[in-house]
Parts: structure tokens; C-alpha cells; sequence
């Protein structure tokens, strides 16, 4: 479950987040969408801890927070296993707690489930950008975690490898159970993953209902968001 | 402020030097902060030792070649220039001991630390700035894991374990590469020089330059990872980490050169 009520954030002086409230119930998956800026990325950044609201709270069920970032951010020096065991090597209160063959057995059952069996040795340079994607996603659920934030898991890749992202995203989420949050700007992300959306603009929720709500009809925010327009209540270049 | 104040030259100096002077506080506030925070982990413990000895590698053994080269060139242009000028005033019994305190309590040490800046420093600092601009340390925070424990601590260890034995070697071939040239400047023989050099060894000095490099090897890596921890923006972020971590790196080994020299030489 996540929790977040009148979250406001200001980035100097500029109001980045104005009074946002939202749920993710256990199991569902929420879909963010708005402009680029519009807040969507620093709404996940407060609720995992790696920035400071300035009010407002966040409550997310006891257990682990995990992120799948925008351009995975593995860590470049490591390989593919340590990246993914990183958590259960480095963690103060993980380390120490699995023996190197039940590291060996975790990090295959992983990479199994997002289809990368047999890569634990090559490193993220030597990898594409769908497959860093999927090894991030093998090292975010690691620590089988309650909360699953995704930002723009399908940036930069093609069609396909974005089918198959999502299909992940949906997997993780019946296999887990645990709350979703996706940041995205595409419609097939919301389309095969979301169970509800909730739609940013200027900081503001603007809308909140499910994918076919704002598939047909909403507002005339949704309405402009999806048919792709540049007439309409949003107006990116006077940004 | 009226709007015509503003557009003027005065008004855009006076922006820009409050601007530098509030930068050099953060960054004055930021290495306070990663000092305590780095001296905290290392004595709580839990050190990655093998994280240590890749890194003491990277400090010592990769820059092993320059600083010895720069150290080594160093004591030849000052043993080229005054060993012959020595002779001439019948000096000839000092030019090892002279050239020998040199390299032992200054030249060696700083010259080495400005080499270990070029090369390690910055390479320190554009590695971590990578990782922030990247989101690794935001993966590492996401995690759970600790980026001073991880990122800071063997490295701030390494610079420390490696700097007081980058001087020892460096100082042995300074001391030697000015006995080549001022045989080669002056004629001076080898035993000559070597018989002088033992006089301007001194333990004390040589128990203060250790505690000054594990200080120097501390300093570089602290600030070279601060800067970098503290990155912005892109390739461009950077960049600017990059140079933020050289220069206050430089300057800062300049002043504690200066408090340790008026501290333990005055």
C-alpha cells in the first residue's frame, strides 16, 4: 500500500509538487502521466526516500521500496551478479546472511524471471539498453519488495522491447503483489500495466481514474494528453 | 533595487562574487561534512577490505610512474641548477644533504600530491560524478545501502595507506636522481654526494612527512569523492565536479603544506 496526502515539494522557490494525494492499494499498479517536468519523477524520489518533501506524507507498507531507474542505473564496475546480489552483499543488515551458493541460486532465479539466464559475468557496457532494463528489474525485486517504482521503464527502447518491459511490469506485480507506481509518457505502458491513472500538470493532479476513464473521454487534460494535441488546457511552449 | 541598478555592470560583479562566496561556503560545509561522516564509518568498521586493495592499486601502483617521474625531474632540475654553483663556493659537501632535505621534507611530497591530484584525483572525482549523474548513488540509496560506507571509505582508506608509500618511493628516486645530475652538472663524485645526503636525513622529519602524507592522501581522495558525490546536471555537471575537485584539491594541499610547515619546522 502507498499513501501519499498533500505532498508539496518547491525546487527554489518553484512549486514542483502543489497539494498531490493519491493511493496504490496492495497489488495494483499506478500509472503516472504528464509533461516532462511536471513533477512525475519527484513524486517517486519523495516516496523512496531520495528527497525531502517540504509537506505532506507518504506511507508505504512495512518491508523494502524498490526502483527500476529511467536508464537503469546498474552500476558500471560491477557485473551482471554483483549488480543484481548488490543489495545482499552491501546491505548492513543482508550481508552475511546468504552463503555464495544461495547468492548463486537467488541471482539465476532472478535473471530467469526477467529471461537472462546465463549473463551473470558480462558487464551493463556489454548489455543493450532492453536487456540493462530487464537486469535492473531483476535487481529491484532481489529484496522481494513491497513497493515497486518504475520511472519510464520503456524510455529509449523500441516496440518491442517496450511489450516486453510492460509485460514484465505485469508479471512482477502477480507474482509480487506489491504496490506499482510507473511514471510513463506512453499510452501502451498505461494500456498494459496500469490499473488506475492519475495525470499531472503544472504540479497539479489533474486527473484520476482508470485507463478506459481516460481512454474515453476524462478531461480535457486526458483528451489532449492522448489524442497528442497541442490545442488544449496544457501548454508546453509557453513553459 | 530600482530595475535600472540592475542591468548594470556593478550590480552583475556584485551577483557574481556573492555567488562565488556562497559556492565556496557550500563546498567549505560539504567536505566538513563528508570529513566527519568518512572518519565515522572508518572507525565504526565493516571496512571492504578488498574494495581497499583495488583502490590502494589504483592510488599507488597506477600512479606510480608519474609521480616518480615528476619527483625524479624535479630534483634534477635543482640539483642541475645549484650543484654546480655549490662547487664553485666550495660547497661540494653539502650538495647531497641540501638536495636530500629538498626531496625529503617538501619537494617529494608536494610534487607527488600535485601529481596524485592530476591523475588520481581527478579521476576519482569524475567517477563518482558519473555515478551521480547516472542515478548509480541513487540506486545505492534506493538499496539501502550506505554511498559513504561504500564510495567514500576505501577510497579515502586507499589514499591514506598509499600516499606515506608513493613519498618513500619518490623521495629514494629523487634523492638519486639528483645525485645523476649534479655528477653530471658539476663533476660532483657519487661519494661526495652520497656521504652528505645522511646529514639531511632527519627522523623527525621523516615521522612528520608520513603523518603529513596519510593527511595529503586523505585530502585528495575526501574532496575528489565530495565533489563528485555533489555533481549536478550531466556531462557537463561532470565536468565542473571535475575541476571543483582539482582546484580546492591543489589549494588545499597548499595550506595544510603551510600549517604543517609552521607547525612542525617554526
Amino acid at each position: 500500500m502507498i499513501k501519499v496526502e498533500n505532498l508539496i515539494k518547491k525546487f527554489d522557490n518553484k512549486l514542483i509538487l502543489d497539494n498531490i494525494s493519491f493511493n496504490v492499494d496492495d497489488g495494483e499498479t499506478l500509472a503516472i502521466v504528464g509533461f516532462s517536468g511536471s513533477g512525475k519523477s519527484t513524486i517517486l524520489k519523495i516516496i523512496c526516500n531520495l528527497l525531502q518533501q517540504d509537506s505532506g506524507t507518504v506511507l508505504t507498507s512495512e518491508g523494502d521500496i524498490a526502483m527500476v531507474f529511467q536508464y537503469s542505473a546498474l552500476f558500471d564496475s560491477l557485473n551482471v551478479f554483483d549488480n543484481i546480489a548488490f543489495a545482499l552483499t552491501e546491505r548492513a543488515d543482508l550481508k552475511n546472511k546468504f552463503t555464495k551458493d544461495e547468492l548463486n541460486q537467488i541471482v539465476k532465479q532472478k535473471l530467469k524471471l526477467v529471461g537472462l539466464s546465463g549473463i551473470e559475468s558480462k558487464f551493463p557496457s556489454e548489455l543493450s539498453g532492453g536487456m540493462q532494463k530487464r537486469v535492473s528489474f531483476a535487481r529491484a525485486i532481489v529484496t522481494e519488495p513491497n513497493t515497486i517504482l518504475y520511472d519510464e521503464p520503456t524510455a529509449g527502447l523500441d516496440p518491442i522491447s517496450s511489450t516486453l518491459i510492460e509485460d514484465y511490469i505485469v508479471r512482477l506485480k502477480d507474482e509480487t503483489h506489491a504496490s506499482s507506481i510507473v511514471v510513463t509518457h506512453q499510452m501502451s505502458t498505461i494500456k498494459r500495466t496500469a490499473d488506475r491513472v492519475l495525470m499531472i500538470y503544472k504540479g497539479k493532479k489533474v486527473f484520476e481514474g482508470t485507463p478506459e476513464e481516460m481512454l474515453n473521454g476524462g478531461n480535457n487534460y486526458t483528451k489532449q494528453f492522448v489524442t497528442a494535441s497541442l490545442q488544449g488546457p496544457m501548454q508546453m511552449l509557453a513553459e | 533595487m530600482s530595475n535600472t541598478f540592475k542591468t548594470t555592470a556593478t550590480y552583475h560583479l556584485i551577483k557574481l562574487f556573492r555567488f562565488q562566496v556562497e559556492d565556496f561556503f557550500t563546498n567549505l560545509g560539504e567536505i566538513t561534512k563528508m570529513t566527519l561522516l568518512t572518519i565515522f564509518y572508518m572507525l565504526k568498521g565493516r571496512i571492504k577490505w578488498k574494495e581497499v586493495i583495488y583502490q590502494c592499486y589504483r592510488f599507488g601502483v597506477t600512479s606510480l610512474p608519474i609521480t616518480l617521474s615528476i619527483v625524479g625531474m624535479t630534483s634534477i632540475i635543482v640539483a642541475t641548477q645549484v650543484a654546480s654553483e655549490m662547487v664553485k663556493q666550495g660547497g661540494e659537501n653539502f650538495v647531497g644533504m641540501m638536495i636530500t632535505m629538498l626531496i625529503i621534507r617538501e619537494a617529494g611530497i608536494i610534487m607527488s600530491g600535485f601529481a596524485i591530484i592530476s591523475m588520481i584525483g581527478s579521476s576519482l572525482a569524475s567517477e563518482v560524478a558519473t555515478m551521480r549523474v547516472t542515478e548509480q548513488i541513487d540506486a545505492i540509496r534506493v538499496l539501502k545501502v550506505n554511498p559513504i560506507r561504500y564510495l567514500f571509505v576505501p577510497r579515502v582508506l586507499s589514499g591514506m595507506l598509499m600516499m606515506p608509500v608513493i613519498w618513500v618511493l619518490s623521495s629514494l628516486i629523487g634523492v638519486l636522481a639528483g645525485s645523476f645530475a649534479s655528477n653530471l652538472a658539476s663533476g660532483l663524485s657519487y661519494r661526495a654526494y652520497f656521504d652528505s645526503v645522511w646529514y639531511g636525513i632527519y627522523i623527525y622529519d621523516i615521522k612528520v612527512n608520513l603523518f603529513k602524507a596519510v593527511v595529503y592522501g586523505f585530502s585528495i581522495s575526501l574532496i575528489s569523492c565530495t565533489f563528485g558525490y555533489n555533481a549536478k546536471g550531466g556531462a557537463k555537471g561532470v565536468g565542473i565536479a571535475t575541476t571543483g575537485a582539482v582546484v580546492w584539491s591543489f589549494v588545499s594541499l597548499v595550506i595544510l603544506d603551510m600549517i604543517f610547515a609552521v607547525s612542525f619546522f617554526f
